[in-house]
């Protein structure tokens, strides 16, 4: 199913570490300013993922929050760190896969000794590991 | 620049567990250099075992994550006591090959426990001089369990005492005992 996607890495301090659009090749950039909203969206989220996270143990949390026609799913790792998608179409199945391939994906980055935790992630070799789990699974 | 064969970057090898064992004296040469080279940079005994600590923070940061996917399936603890029975039992038994021995609530305080090992695997080849009677080299796992606690969403603070062999204090910040008692109400 064919949609717009925005994913966000969320730190311990409400710090984004890593951002990704997935934009299906069909549907035209019309509206440009539409990105910044993904990032206000997916901020205003965050006090109810707190919240939900506190309550199950398990790591993927669902749709949390809705806005207008955009849906707000995220996951949770055992370290704190928060996954948020921003999406227009329901793809539960797919996104839970997608999540936990970059769950995976984070902590084999995060083995790196030359990686601090919480700060921003600039390795390509994620960009890109990322991008195919992008393509594998939302599109 | 091409090498003929193509490279698999490091995001693509799998996550498995590995061969699992490793030698104990490397482990224990390797462990002397650290206890040497923070030794080299440090005055007291105190920044000695804050510099242990700080690098047994690194390490843990690593290992949270790394093994509640491996050993429970990526599913998260949001309970105190679930939690340090998660480090005395299983990240132990991952890290040195058995258990920590016990797991004590204090009996004044609220916010303290200590986790209870008789011989540190650490400590194993390390003969501490009288000079230095208070050093303990498990500050490096006193690290490790500060690390693991405090990423994992219960801040604490961490010490290495010679007690009954190796005692870890855990001192817990306020907030997460008031919070554990509110979800134990739920």
């Amino acid at each position: 199913m064919a949609g717009t996607y925005y994913f966000v890495i969320v730190g311990h301090s409400d710090n984004p570490i890593f951002e990704m659009d997935f934009i299906p090749v069909t549907k035209e950039v019309k509206k440009e300013d539409n990105r910044h909203l993904n990032q206000f969206i997916a901020h205003a989220a965050l006090d109810l993922v707190d919240e939900h996270m506190w309550k199950v143990t398990n790591t993927y949390l669902k749709s949390v929050d809705k806005f207008n026609q955009w849906f707000v799913s995220a996951f949770v790792t055992a370290s704190q760190m928060r996954f948020v998608m921003v999406h227009d179409a329901r793809n539960e199945d797919g996104i839970k896969n997608f999540f936990t391939d970059v769950y995976e994906a984070y902590i084999k980055l995060l083995l790196n000794p030359f990686y601090k935790e919480d700060t921003a992630i600039s390795f390509p070799a994620f960009e890109k590991k990322v991008q195919l789990l992008g393509k594998k699974y939302l599109t | 620049m091409s090498s003929g064969r193509s490279k698999t970057s490091i995001l693509d090898k799998p996550l498995s567990k590995g061969k699992g064992e490793v030698s104990l004296a490397l482990y224990a040469l390797l462990f002397s250099e650290i206890v040497q080279y923070c030794q080299n940079r440090s005055h007291s005994i105190h920044e000695l075992q804050t510099k242990l600590s700080e690098m047994g923070y690194d390490v843990g940061t690593r290992l949270l994550d790394l093994y509640f996917v491996r050993e429970r399936n990526s599913k998260r603890e949001i309970k105190l006591l679930n939690m340090l029975l998660f480090v005395k039992s299983t990240l132990w038994k991952v890290l040195f090959g058995k258990e920590a021995d016990k797991l004590e609530h204090a009996n004044d305080d609220e916010r303290t426990y200590y986790i209870i090992e008789k011989d540190a695997l650490v400590n194993k080849f390390i003969s501490v001089p009288k000079d230095k009677g208070s050093l303990n080299c498990a500050s490096f796992n006193a690290g490790i369990i500060e690390a693991v606690l405090t990423n994992g969403g219960f801040p604490a603070k961490v010490t290495a005492h010679w007690h009954k062999g190796t005692t870890y204090m855990v001192k817990f910040e306020d907030f997460v005992i008031t919070r554990d008692k509110c979800l134990d109400d739920r």
